[in-house]
Formats: C-alpha cells, structure tokens, sequence
C-alpha cells in the first residue's frame, strides 16, 4: 500500500484488520511481517523558512531532497543523521519520516542533541486511522504535553507520520579534524572528556581502535567560522602537547572522516551482528572490555559503542547491569531493543494500547 | 477562572488524611492549620487563590512515594509545588488537594566532568545548580528570567526555557534522566547518565507534562563548559520590520548568537524611565549576545554588525568592557520591575513563526486601542517567543478580565499565524481554555490518553492544562470508581 493523502494513510489504517510494517525507504533494516504501507506518497517540503531555522516536510520526503534544500541556503541538520545503508545492506533513498521515527542521530549528537532535540512538530495517524497533530513549527513551544518526543524515536509503532518539522541550523564555514595517535581505549575516553569538557566546543568525538593504518586514532571536530576553528583546533590540540597529536583541516577528509564513523563504515561488508550501545561515556572502555567484540569503536566520547560480534551472541548477558541500554541493530534473534524494567514496560504497553489499540502498526517491535 | 468543585467527601476527611501522612512524615513537614496553608494559596500568578486540603514537604524520594500512597488509595487530589513561581497557575491548588512542595530536597546528589552532568534533588534552585558548577567552569543551560527562585523541579514541568535557547535549548534538551513517582506511590528511574532513550522517550513525554504524570524528585543535568567569555551589542533601529529583517539576515549568515532580544517603543520608555540604561528612543532595539574567545567574539561581532548596518539602525552600541555589557543588559533585565512600577500587567508567552513579528505587532498595537489597555513587548526574537506585557489596573472593576480577554485574543493571533499559546511558561490553567484553539478534540484525546496511562485516576494536578469541559468525563469517572 502506498497512500498518496494523509486521509488516504488514515483510511488504510482505520481499515487493516491485521498488522502493517510502516517502511520510510527501508534502508534501516526494519523487517516485520504484514502489509507493507510505504510512506513515499506523502512527499515534498511543506515550508522552509532559512530566517527562522524551520522546515516542515511531509514525512516520506527523500533525506536527501531535504538536505539538497538546506544546502542551499548554507544550512543543514545539525544532528547528522546516520546512513544505515552500507551497514545494514540495503539500498533504497532514506526518507526523512524514517529518521524521525529511528531518531537516527549521528556524532554531533554529543554536543548540538539527537534528532529528538530539532522536533518541533508531527502530524500522524494513530492505530485508529485518527490524524493527530501535536508541537508546531516553532522553537519554543510548552502547549500541551509533548507528544513530538514520544513519537520521534517510536520507530512507527505508535503512529505513522505524515509531517514533521525542524529546526536547521547554519553550516559552519569550516571545520579541522584533531587526530591523536595510540591512544588506549581507557586513555582515550580521558582524553575526549577533557576535549568535550573544555570551552572549545567540541563537535565530535570517537575512537577507532583499529584505524585505516591498523593503529589507534582518536577523532575531535572543530567546527565554526575560519579564524574561531584555527583558533579552538590549536587550543583543544594543547591540551594533548606531548602525544601524537595532528589537525586535519582538508574539509573533504573532515567531513569523510567523519561520515565514516557515523555510518560506521569499518562494519560494512563484514559478517556478525552490529550492535549499539548507549553508555555514560566514562564507561564505555570498561564495557567494550565486557563485550568482547570481534570489532569496536566509540562515538559520542565513549557514550556510544558501536560493536561487532559473532551472530548470536547475547551481548546484553555480556554487559550484565550498567547504566544506559542496547540495541541490536543487524542481527535476529534476539529483541532489538533493550527489554525495559517491570513499572516503565508497562507504560510503554499503556502507550500502544491507546494509540494502537488493534496492535498492529509494526506489531512486537519496541516489545 | 473556573475550578471543578471540591470532592466533598475528600474535604469531609481531611482530619484522617491529615492523620494519614503524619505517619510517614516529620510533624512539621505536614501543614494543615488554615493560617498556615494560606502559605501555598497561590503561586506568581497572584490572581487566583485557593489554599489547599494541607500541605506536605517531603525531604526525600520514599517520603513522595508514601506521601502518593496514601492520597492514591484515599482519592486525594494532588499538587507537585517547586517554588511557587509559576505565571500560568501551574502550582495553584485545589480546595480538596494535598499541597506536595518540594522546597526541602535540593541537594546536590552528584556532580561529575568526566561525563558534564549533575544530579540534584529537584527542589534545588535553576540558579544555584550553576552555581554548584560554575566554580570548576561549567554551567547548567536553560536560564529562565526567574532562576534565582524557581525550582528545577518546576523549570521541568513547565520544559522552562529562558533568554538563551536559541543556542542551548530548553529544559528538554538538556535534561538526562529523572526519578519520577507516580501517584500510586510507584518509583521509576527514566534515562539516566546516558543520551538517548532505549525504548519511547518517556524523559521527553514527562518533561513539560506540567506535573500531571508523576512527581520528579531528582533529575540528572546536562553541565557545559562556561565559554571563554560573551558580549552584547545594542542596535536601534525605526521600524519593527526592519529589527525583524535583520535578525533574519543575521540568522541566514549562518552567526548564531547566544540571544537576541527585542523590545519595542513602550516597552524602551518604561525601562528607560526605571533604570535609566541610557537605550535609545526609536521603534525597536535589539540586544544580540554571541560568545567565544575575544577573537572568536570580534569575528562574530563583525559579522553582525555589518549586517546590521545595511539596515540604517539609528543606533549601534558595542560593549567595550564588563561595565558596558552591563549597561546594554541592564534595560531588558529590569524590563519586567519597569512595568510593575507602572501598573499592574500581564506577561503573555506565545511564540510565532519569526516571519510573523512585524504583522503581529501591528496588530497587537491596532487591538491594545480597541481594548483601550497599553501593552509593551520584550521578545526573544531568535525563537520567536513573545513577551506581550498588557499593563492595567487591578484596583479597577473589570480590568483584569478586560485584560485577560485582549490576552486571549493575542494568543489566538499567535496561533493563528502558525505559532502556539505557550512558549515557556507553560498552560496551567490560565491558558487550559484556549486550548481548543490551537488542538482539534483528536490532538487533545492523545494528549489525555497519556495522563491515563501515567494517573489514571486523575489526581495529580487534575484542573491544569486541558480545558475543564474536555477532561470532565475522565475526572468524573476517576472520581466514581473511589
């Protein structure tokens, strides 16, 4: 099924009798038996105001329309959302509905915020075929409970978006990459805290502990007006005086340098299961220890960790307790996402059983 | 303003109630002498007074939980209190609720740089989380011009957010984690030291929900490190059109500047009358604040100031030094005593597309001579969100519904014109009415649907945010099952 209408979408769901899988481009792997209801239809940017930082788009508008769009006018989504194509090995053109509905996000989420934090606003059509709207196309905005975030990373099984606005911001003239060589995962998980700690702001920060080179290489980005990112590039490189420290300020290695570890790159074309984990960063090398992974490296300062292992394996019984959760991106058997304690599973149950009383809108996926 | 009916059951009990939870707390940490709660009467929007049932100040988490059981299984109405600074009524009680204040638990629990986060307990002030930081260079973010007294606890409810967003965000974007209580006594940990949600984002869901879906007794910050150093420069210019074209220039440059404020010719005169900051007299002044190193400042500055001067501003003031910066801040910081030494006034909160500013002041002037009341705006023009201060006089008869029905009216027009009712200071029950104005009965069913899974009996804060009308069934209901 592909509704071409917002009311189209909402007579479709109002009719299904059995489960439907909510699929944007179907680049983020997500694979559920039922009816496929492809989001495609509902294209095209709605409104974009360069001014106030605002765009509204319907949510089967390609990513890469958007982006083309803001690019334009200098500006772009700060959140830097990941392709997932090369890791999960799918094509298709990501949609910017399935962005918001993953809250896919990528390196800048450390400093500028994830997807969540550049919603404003939804339209959706709940398990009931009923069109809800809730947030706007404004910045600031307390009016009623925030349903935006409640939807932005509920992967379609509350409702299917329709439209979806956010804030942009300016691209940055420039940017520089500070690379430090060597580093142990401990070591280097110190050395982003101090980067990500200081007043330079910090726009990026992950290690690879098997660089191109097979060596460790610790990454921070620097982004901003020409004179201000020479300025910080040197002040945040000070703060390594005595280690192998380098700035890289060709900006099309900066910036692919920088897309390779948001897609993760060093996964792609290789077997096992991918997983994601969200962590207090200072606990990241400890937890990477835990897993064990045939490959890993971190984003997000230490705070996310991306890792490779043998299909199968049971990484959550690895981790054991620890502050924060994991996701099993490629791979089955398993849930996807981390199985919640007993009083907040239950909320999550209360939500679908309101907004999808029938349990059909990709039924058993968030539990 | 209309208030459901008290439960007269609940009132009729109130000496068991009372007896109730002065067994899971301290003597003086319950309050049920009528002199004594005329205390919590009210919060800063003064013109509604309700003292409550009886007051409770829990100093701990377990104490919040035993305080929910017991109202839960009594049917008691509950109402989370930060420090009472609310504008819209969010804090206000009921004749039958217990009144539950948060005051006594503001402790710092945890600070740590390695990952920039504090945990405070949630009665501590915005202001003095900063100040728990700021000594080893960090801050907390969202500033809300009330932050010497309000509560974070409050500061989440409402989602606060203050001079600074357009680069920082608000309380959402730089919250990390609660404990929550729900109202059968129920203790949850939501987020924590980590970024992301790991299943819905129920941390985005309770941040804002104005203290309907549980008590926040703790919460886990966001800290960043204290740039280097920030300064402002003032600029006048003669129309309010070109103000707003110029911060949209400003902002299309790609310069995005810590704050950008706006005031317009009434809202100057007032000031300069008060604190005689020395601001220009013209149609509309713009303070814009970037931030960085001296360099980095010189260069944004420029920036903003060339920009600045393709729009003929007839004035453009840079602060040389600290004294300066000061002076250029001093207007707009006492922008709000200024009117209160004039009179009585409303303070609106709407936010609107920022295209819009130019036809919506316009049209607030045309309708402040229809109503015959003055009205004077501060603005943070980056985000759009409007400070619309109607003066009038509540000594008065009829002025001060006078005043709400223009202030009604202006918040229609930002809805209107694509923006919302609200852009920080929350619904509570001034702006519970209006809501159907900007929601469809569907918007306003999925945002009920979500008090019902949190409280389903309806107790905690039960008046606030949907119109009474709307949540009737849900509160009657609720009500017949006890």
């Amino acid at each position: 099924m592909r509704p071409e209408t917002e009311a189209e979408l909402a007579d479709m769901i109002s009719a299904a009798k059995g489960p439907v899988c909510v699929q944007g481009g179907g680049t983020r792997g997500v694979n559920l038996n039922g009816d496929v209801i492809e989001t495609g239809g509902l294209s095209g940017i709605t409104l974009y105001e360069p001014g106030s930082l605002t765009l509204v788009a319907q949510a089967g508008t390609l990513l890469a329309e958007v982006e083309a769009a803001l690019d334009a006018e200098g500006q772009r989504l700060a959140f830097e959302p990941m392709d997932h194509r090369g890791l999960m090995g799918k094509s298709g053109e990501p949609t910017l509905g399935g962005v918001v509905a993953g809250n896919v996000s990528g390196p800048r989420r450390v400093s500028v915020g994830a997807c969540r934090d550049f919603m404003l606003g939804v339209r959706f059509v709940d398990g009931t075929g009923t069109v809800v709207k809730n947030g706007g196309r404004v910045m600031k905005n307390v009016t009623g409970y925030d349903l935006v975030k409640l939807l932005t990373g509920s992967w379609g099984t509350l409702g299917v978006l329709t439209e979806v606005s956010l804030k942009v911001l300016p691209k940055p003239e420039s940017a520089a990459c500070i690379l430090i060589d060597g580093l142990s995962d401990a070591d280097a998980v110190a050395a982003m805290a101090k980067a990500l700690g200081s007043p330079f702001e910090v726009t990026g920060a992950a290690h690879i502990p098997v660089g191109l080179d097979g060596t460790p290489v610790t990454m921070l980005r620097i982004e901003g007006f020409a004179g201000s990112v020479d300025y910080r590039a040197g002040q945040v490189a000070a703060l390594f005086a005595g280690q192998e420290v380098r700035v890289e300020r060709n900006p099309d290695a900066v910036t692919k340098g920088w897309a390779w570890v948001r897609d993760v790159v060093p996964f792609h074309g290789a077997d096992g299961d991918v997983w994601r984990v969200s962590c207090t960063p200072s606990d990241g090398a400890d937890l990477a220890a835990k897993i064990g992974a045939e490959a890993h490296l971190f984003d997000w300062g230490g705070g996310l960790i991306w890792a490779r292992v043998a299909a199968g394996t049971d990484v959550r019984s690895r981790l054991g307790a620890f502050d924060g959760h994991a996701t099993l991106v490629r791979g089955t058997g398993q849930p996807k996402f981390q199985p919640e304690p007993a009083a907040v599973a239950a909320l999550s149950k209360g939500l679908r059983a309101k907004y999808d009383p029938k349990g059909i809108l990709n039924a058993g996926l968030m539990g | 303003m209309q208030m459901p009916k008290p439960d007269s059951h609940v009132l009729s009990r109130k000496d068991l109630i009372v007896a109730r939870l002065k067994e899971v707390l301290p003597e003086d940490a319950v309050i049920s002498d009528e002199a004594e709660t005329r205390a919590y009467e009210c919060d800063a929007l003064t013109a509604y007074k309700c003292p409550p049932l009886a007051a409770v100040l829990p100093s701990s988490t377990q104490e919040v939980s035993a305080v929910l059981k017991i109202c839960h299984e009594l049917g008691v109405p509950v109402v989370p209190r930060g420090s009472g600074t609310s504008l819209a009524g969010g804090a206000l009680p009921t004749a039958d609720c217990v009144l539950l204040g948060v005051a006594r638990m503001n402790d710092v629990i945890e600070t740590d740089y390695d990952n920039r986060f504090i945990r405070v307990q949630t009665g501590r002030t915005n202001l003095s989380v900063t100040g728990a930081v700021e000594e080893d260079g960090f801050f907390y973010a969202p500033d809300p011009s009330s932050q010497l007294a309000c509560a974070i606890a409050g500061n989440i409810a409402m989602n606060s957010g203050g001079a600074h967003c357009l680069k920082y965000g608000v309380t959402t974007n730089n919250l990390m984690g609660v404990t929550i209580v729900q109202m059968d006594g129920t203790v949850m940990e939501i987020g924590g030291k980590h970024l992301d949600a790991g299943g819905y984002d129920l941390l985005g869901l309770i941040c804002g929900s104005e203290g309907q879906l549980g008590v926040v007794t703790e919460a886990t910050l966001r800290i960043l490190p204290k740039p280097e150093g920030a300064r402002p420069v003032l600029m006048g210019f003669d129309s309010n059109e070109v103000a707003g074209a110029c911060v949209a220039d400003i902002i299309k440059a790609g310069v995005l500047p810590v704050a950008i404020e706006f005031m317009d010719r009434p809202c100057i005169e007032a000031t300069e009358a008060f604190a005689k900051a020395g601001y220009p007299m013209c149609e509309a002044l713009l303070i814009i604040e970037v931030e960085g190193s001296a360099a980095e400042i010189d260069e944004q500055l420029g920036l903003i100031l060339q920009i600045a001067r393709r729009h003929n501003p007839v004035e453009l003031r840079e602060a040389k030094d600290a004294d300066e910066a000061g002076r250029i801040w001093l207007g707009r910081k006492s922008a709000f005593g200024a009117m209160g030494q004039i009179n009585d006034y409303m303070c609106l909160d709407g936010t609107i597309p920022v295209s819009e500013l130019p036809y919506v002041l316009r049209r607030i002037g045309e309708m402040s001579k229809e109503y015959g009341l003055d009205v004077a705006n501060v603005f943070h023009a980056g985000d759009g969100n409007m400070h619309p201060l109607i003066l009038f006089d509540a000594n008065k008869e009829g002025d001060l519904e006078l005043c709400e029905a223009f202030g009604a009216d202006i918040l229609r027009l930002c809805v209107e014109v694509g923006g919302c009712l609200t852009g920080e200071h929350g619904v509570g029950i001034e702006k519970r009415d209006l809501m159907v104005d900007q929601f469809a009965s569907a918007d306003l069913e999925a945002q009920m649907a979500v008090k019902d899974v949190f409280d389903p009996a309806w107790l905690l804060n039960p008046a606030k945010v949907f119109p009474l009308a709307v949540s009737e069934s849900r509160r009657s209901v609720a009500l017949a099952a006890e």
